[in-house]
């Protein structure tokens, strides 16, 4: 997948992508540049261990942690057939019991020096994080190994995990926002690997057997595919020993099927999902650009200017600022191994739901039609080559840039060309790849009741938000 | 905060309520020993809090006014949070989006939050803007310009909101229930939000009026985290803030108080749509600010051992070793003015009753008031808490919330900074007294989540 998942972990959660903050996918890559700030310029140094075994790394002394991030080429897309949600079953399922420690005292083990380690699958990817004190360094980088090279996949905890999917999967069937986006991308990817969801369905789930996960284990988690960024206290002759031994016992070689490049299709089409909500949610969106093509930069402009990332953008402006319609409403450029979309979000009451469809028709196809300004363009500009840094103020954030950074092959000096990048796209580039990315039918997904049809009480309700349980929001003071 | 959903302005992107709990939790474990903070005050009685980070030119600028909506006048419910989005619809000097396009220009994050107990407002950006976001956030303390043109359709927006967090959110519509339900007289039992009915209503008079009420320097902190030094903090805030004369004299923060509560409640909501039925308590708590020496690190260590992981006393019990529950856990939220909230929640496992997973919480509780908890959970406690201080130090943003919604909520500066070493001197026999006190089931509310009323799901 095209960006950081998030900084949480939505282990049951097959749309968690679109429960991220847009933003975030912006700074995935515009952070990029802050390396080049002069003065304190952070220095990417690629290590590779005896072993062989690559990474970048970032050393920074000034607070006493250590930052592994890491991803295997994989992710649901990597699901056999007829069982998704095996890769997101399989990395739930990671820390809970490894070697001679089950569940229990694995956790214990973790707990007791408050190491922090956490998998997650994607549609391309299983990644990971391990955050730990420097003191501490040593029996986490133990445990790390554990993990990836001895889980135990115990019945019970397979069971109860798996329990967990199953209830978070029931409830998204409830919820606006994740079938809103389901439907979407079972729609533009009807048939293919990446129209099923990463958490699997209610079908699948319960099909998928220890031998499943222990297959997806043996042909995923290998260092062929492995990609390494490690930040904090620490120098690069530890971290080459760490590599070698946390990483080296896997097997050399990953199996992976090879998944096709496809396009989302359903251009023109709107799907309605009838659910009696209060608020109707809408998704929007069709095929994005790729992140190797020479208009990528263009594209990620006409976004920003469309729905991106600042209180700036036209649909903000149009759909938000000037008409009340909706709180909050977005629109991302999305890049994957074997595709890339475009697709935005946003959520009105059910009498205004066909008016708001109406004005992202008309604002997308007045930008593919015109272009942005001139100062539009610069504005843009402005703020990408600006933005950068604001993503590289944590070692997790940095961490996972840098493994960004080597997913999408950009090359260890790309700080340094970033900009120029952004300098070179012209107004007629912006015109162009605007008509490109913007001029064909958009694929509509609008889950909520018609107007006239939805119950007139608010209290009707909907369903839970993005919490891969229901857990109750009690005592939580800060939505952030 | 104890009780309250606090609300994103102008989050342009969807916020996921998970991260409510994530910060609830890490929000709980609070700042490091170690952060260097500096803190002054303005002559015009403004406060000035920095924390230096110099890993990135990066700053994290925030305002945190000392009102939210536990200020706001009976009948008025929603109104600190409406008034928070008004504040982006500009002044004389920046009229419109003025202040957004600048942040916008130089790549900077935006945004505002509202709680019970403050409104804060914050941007981050490269470094050498520090001085001119100052400027723009000293211009609009007082200068506001809101007319019913703007405001109306802003007013608009607030219901969306309203819509996504509440109306099509089940849970959410519980805890509102519970916290109407936990504070029978307090101001906290409103949602930060404002009850729908409430909200249709407000418009930019009333929001204009709480504004001069409120926003003035003497009744606002600065919080300044990242490259920056205290002496460049200080030399640009007098040349900002410094100019804004108090508008008007700030009393003591006199709320109701809860009267002696004598019976527990319950609360259940129905609703077709829910997939995943639970139970949560809450229990009426002392804050940080409130508590007596000692009684809030206390609570958190108790938090913490019941049921901060899959390690917890409620999760092992109910999930792992009875099969009862899916998911189960403990939560203490301290940050607040008046009263903090202690809550416990399980989730059954299909098939499962809330009355099996409650009595299983029950029996929980009563082991640890009755027995008190080991010297290794105490040890394991005090780990993870302390460890969360130093992992709180990798960001600047997190460090500058704690430090604003802290003093925002009556904690000094030194307090803050020195709770790690107080989470270190809490004894077992403190946590066990803690329990005992305020798990008192007369100070609560239950409340159920479920399809229906009739549903086996239900209690009754």
């Amino acid at each position: 997948m095209s960006v950081l998942i998030s900084t949480l972990s939505f282990p049951f959660l097959g749309a968690c992508w679109r429960r991220r903050p847009a933003a975030a996918i912006v700074l995935a890559f515009m952070a990029i540049g802050l390396l080049t700030a002069p003065a304190r310029a952070t220095t990417i140094e690629r290590v590779v261990s005896p072993g062989g075994i690559e990474a970048w790394l970032v050393r920074e002394t000034s607070v006493p942690l250590v930052t592994v991030e890491f991803a295997f080429t994989g992710g649901s897309a990597q699901d056999p057939a007829g069982k998704a949600g095996t890769a997101n079953l399989m990395a739930s399922l990671l820390d809970e019991g490894a070697g001679d420690f089950d569940a229990n005292a694995f956790q214990d083990r973790l707990d007791r020096k408050a190491v922090q380690l956490s998998f997650r699958a994607g549609r391309d990817y299983i990644r990971g994080t391990l955050r730990t004190l420097v003191e501490n360094r040593d029996e986490a980088f133990d445990d790390l190994r554990l993990a990836l090279t001895q889980p135990r996949f115990d019945t019970a905890d397979v069971e109860l995990n798996r329990a967990q999917i199953l209830s978070g999967l029931r409830r998204e069937l409830k919820s606006p926002t994740d079938l809103a986006a389901l439907r979407w991308w079972e729609t533009a990817f009807a048939g293919q690997p990446y129209g099923r969801p990463v958490g699997g369905t209610l079908e699948s789930v319960p099909k998928i057997t220890i031998d499943d996960l222990r297959a997806y284990q043996h042909r995923v988690l290998a260092r062929d595919h492995l990609t390494i960024a490690i930040v904090g206290d620490i120098d690069a002759d530890t971290a080459k020993a760490m590599l070698d031994r946390v990483f080296g016992a896997l097997p050399a070689k990953a199996q992976l099927t090879p998944v096709a490049w496809a396009m989302p299709q359903g251009g023109g089409q709107r799907i309605n999902v009838d659910l009696d909500v209060p608020q109707t949610v809408i998704d929007f969106g069709g095929p994005g650009i790729a992140r190797n093509d020479p208009d990528f930069f263009a594209a990620y402009i006409v976004n920003d200017i469309l729905g991106g990332g600042s209180f700036t953008s036209r649909l903000y402006h149009e759909v938000r600022q000037k008409r009340g319609l909706v709180y909050s409403i977005y629109d991302s450029l999305l890049w994957y191994n074997s595709t890339a979309v475009f697709i935005g979000s946003t959520a009105t009451r059910a009498d205004r739901a066909d008016e708001t469809v109406g004005l992202i028709e008309q604002e997308i196809h007045r930008l593919a039609t015109d272009g942005p300004t001139a100062d539009e363009l610069a504005q843009a500009k402005a703020y990408l080559n600006s933005a950068f840094v604001l993503n590289l103020d944590t070692s997790a954030k940095v961490a996972s840039l840098l493994v960004q950074l080597q997913l999408d092959h950009l090359g260890i000096d790309y700080m340094q060309k970033r900009q120029r990048m952004i300098e070179g796209v012209t107004l007629a580039d912006a015109r162009r790849v605007a008509k490109r990315l913007l001029g064909g039918g958009l694929l509509f997904t609008v889950v909520g009741r018609p107007a006239g049809l939805a119950s007139a009480a608010p209290e009707s309700g909907g369903a839970k938000p993005a919490a891969a349980l229901p857990l109750p929001m009690g005592g939580a003071g800060e939505l952030r | 905060m104890p009780n309250n959903v606090q609300t994103l302005a102008r989050a342009p992107k969807m916020l996921p309520l998970v991260l409510a709990l994530a910060a609830a939790a890490i929000g709980a474990s609070r700042a490091s020993a170690e952060p260097q903070v500096a803190d002054f005050k303005l002559a015009n009685g403004l406060e000035v809090v920095v924390l230096p980070d110099h890993r990135a030119p990066i700053v994290t600028h925030m305002i945190w006014y000392k009102v939210g909506a536990a200020d706001e006048t009976p009948g008025k419910s929603g109104l600190a949070h409406y008034l928070e989005h008004l504040m982006f619809k500009g002044t004389v000097k920046n009229p419109g989006n003025t202040f957004s396009q600048a942040v916008a220009a130089i790549g900077g994050e935006e945004n505002a939050f509202t709680s019970s107990d403050y409104t804060g407002f914050f941007q981050r950006v490269p470094r050498d803007h520090l001085k001119e976001m100052m400027a723009f956030e000293a211009d609009r303390m007082t200068n506001l310009v809101v007319t019913d043109a703007v405001a109306r359709p802003e007013l608009q927006v607030v219901l969306e909101e309203l819509n996504m967090r509440v109306a099509n959110n089940p849970g959410a519509q519980l805890d509102e229930q519970m916290d109407a339900a936990l504070y029978l007289n307090h101001p906290y039992h409103r949602p930060v939000i404002g009850w729908r009915h409430e909200v249709e209503k407000l418009n930019y008079q009333d929001a204009l009026d709480f504004y001069r009420r409120f926003y003035t320097p003497n009744n606002a902190i600065v919080v300044v985290a990242g490259d920056v030094t205290p002496d460049e903090v200080k030399a640009d805030a007098e040349a900002t803030y410094g100019k804004v004369a108090p508008r008007v004299q700030i009393g003591p923060r006199l709320r109701p108080t809860e009267p002696i509560q004598e019976a527990p409640r319950t609360v259940t909501l129905a609703d077709p749509r829910v997939e995943q039925p639970y139970v949560n308590r809450y229990y009426l708590a002392p804050s940080s600010t409130t508590a007596k020496p000692g009684e809030a690190e206390a609570l958190e260590v108790l938090a913490n051992v019941l049921g901060d992981d899959s390690n917890s006393r409620l999760y092992k019990t109910l999930v792992l070793d009875k099969g009862i529950a899916l998911n189960a856990g403990a939560v203490y939220s301290d940050t607040a003015l008046d009263y903090g909230k202690f809550s416990v929640y399980a989730a059954p496992k299909p098939g499962v009753s809330l009355h099996t997973v409650e009595a299983g919480i029950d029996a929980v509780l009563a082991d640890v008031i009755a027995h008190g908890i080991t010297a290794d959970e105490l040890d394991r406690a005090k780990t993870g808490l302390i460890a969360d201080a130093v992992y709180a130090q990798d960001n600047q943003e997190t460090l500058a919330r704690w430090y604003g919604a802290g003093l925002a909520t009556g904690e000094t500066v030194d307090q803050i900074r020195t709770w790690p070493d107080r989470v270190r001197a809490v004894t077992a026999a403190q946590v066990q007294a803690a329990a005992r006190q305020w798990l008192d089931i007369r100070r609560s509310v239950t409340g159920y989540l479920v399809k229906s009323l009739k549903s086996e799901e239900s209690r009754s």
